[in-house]
């Protein structure tokens, strides 16, 4: 019994995503960022979206594309310290912004992907951080009830994808894009390698093929993928 | 402030550096000590910096530095990572500051209005490593202290700061107050009191040097 073939063009996998999707996007920094299906959801223009990721990377680079272009109403992040128009356009009321705590935001994603409404955490109390949140005590302790975070797509970086959809991650290039892969309603991936079934030794799969609906092979990688200049 | 800051990593340890000063602190750590440093980004064991040339473009440190791998690096991801903090297997972190106050309040996440970086990792790992320091210049670029009565901006976390290392004193959060507890070289005990935004708690022997 073959496995089913997930293999799609990039066009085509970044045309199911409408206006004012919300989009979860891989990375770190560099490693892990999905450049170009961001740059092809740049290209194709979708408005009004909601950007979930661990950071807005830095200027010129994956989600400034984005937001250069007007395409991002809601970043949902922990960190936009390198990105100096992420900045200016949250204190400019341009784009909404929610902080979360790099953790919490990891397991908010972990936890929708595993099927669960929420969890209670004491992270953040006696912060801005825990205000609006609901209050639950557990035994004699005191937490904040944090809520899944899903999301319509999620787009995904592998180094190694297998054609049914199986992927391997480098080095930190890991980060966020396992738990995404599995918290959102359609996971699309781009992968440097693509191999037939069996290309990844069953023990070495990161992420399960049936938590991705489309790989995406990328041709030659583009410059921004490699090591940056400072 | 940085060679100070060293001492305190021992043998055995994990821990994570802020990026900034803190991870300037490496250099000052000798390089036969056995500890292993934790990156938010999904690294423990963290290796040696390297140039451009020799850089992998997928092994970074939380600071985007380039770095490398040691003999028994692993590699996971970020739940797992901050699973790591949470659960308190991080013996000491050193973070930066925007304010520090004399009851070990920690801000260093946002300026509202004006630089708004986002807290990152650092609530977490302010809240649960199992040791916590501050390091930071003693005032600001307009010569104000950093160490206050109080924090005005909003918290990274309450309460959690235990040391704090300056360039012209090592501070310690106690029940009674902030103790000075070691001098920079050079530098006067009247010469801090006027510097700090706090009272402070000075001990009648000599204080250490450093």
């Amino acid at each position: 019994m073959p496995l089913p073939d997930k293999t799609c063009g990039i066009a085509e996998a970044i045309a199911r995503i409408l206006d004012g999707a919300r989009i979860m996007l891989g990375g770190f920094g560099v490693p892990g960022t999905p450049f170009c299906l961001i740059r092809e959801l740049v290209r194709q223009g979708q408005k009004g979206l909601t950007i979930i990721k661990n950071d807005a990377n830095e200027t010129g680079m994956g989600v400034d594309w984005l937001l250069e272009n007007g395409q991002v109403a809601r970043l949902i992040t922990s960190h936009i310290g390198l990105n100096p128009r992420a900045m200016q356009m949250m204190n400019d009321g341009k784009i909404s912004v929610e902080f979360v705590p790099q953790g919490i935001l990891a397991e908010r994603i972990r936890c929708a992907g595993a099927g669960m409404l929420g969890f209670v955490s004491d992270i953040g109390i006696g912060t801005l951080m825990a205000e609006g949140k609901p209050t639950v005590r557990v035994g004699d302790r005191s937490g904040i009830l944090e809520t899944a975070l899903g999301a319509d797509f999620a787009l995904v970086h592998a180094a190694r994808a297998d054609t049914f959809g199986n992927l391997r991650y480098a080095a930190s290039a890991r980060n966020f894009n396992p738990l995404i892969a599995m918290a959102a309603r359609h996971t699309i991936a781009e992968a440097e390698t693509m191999l037939p079934p069996g290309g990844i030794a069953p023990d070495d799969v990161h992420t399960p093929g049936p938590f991705v609906d489309q790989v995406v092979l990328l041709p030659e990688l583009p410059e921004v993928y490699g090591v940056v200049e400072r | 402030m940085l060679r100070r800051a060293a001492r305190d990593i021992r043998a055995g340890m994990t821990v994570n550096l802020g990026i900034g000063l803190p991870t300037q602190v490496l250099q000052y750590v000798p390089a036969g000590l056995a500890v292993c440093l934790h990156s938010e980004n999904g690294i423990a064991g963290v290796g040696p910096v390297l140039d451009r040339v020799h850089a992998d473009r997928n092994l970074i440190d939380a600071g985007g530095a380039y770095v490398s791998a040691l003999p028994g690096t692993a590699y996971f991801d970020s739940a797992v990572s901050f699973a790591i903090v949470r659960s308190g297997r991080l013996d000491l972190t050193l973070l930066g500051a925007f304010e520090v106050a004399a009851n070990g309040d920690l801000a260093n996440w946002i300026i509202p209005g004006h630089l708004t970086p986002g807290a990152g990792g650092a609530i977490e790992l302010a809240q649960k490593a199992r040791k916590v320091a501050v390091i930071t210049t003693h005032t600001d670029k307009h010569g104000r202290p950093k160490i206050v009565a109080h924090c005005t901006l909003p918290l990274t976390a309450p309460g959690c700061v235990q040391r704090i290392f300056t360039d012209m004193a090592v501070c310690d959060v106690t029940p009674d107050g902030l103790r000075l507890s070691e001098l920079a070289e050079g530098v006067t005990v009247a010469q801090v009191i006027a510097a700090t935004g706090a009272p402070l708690i000075v001990p009648q022997a000599p204080l250490p040097r450093f």
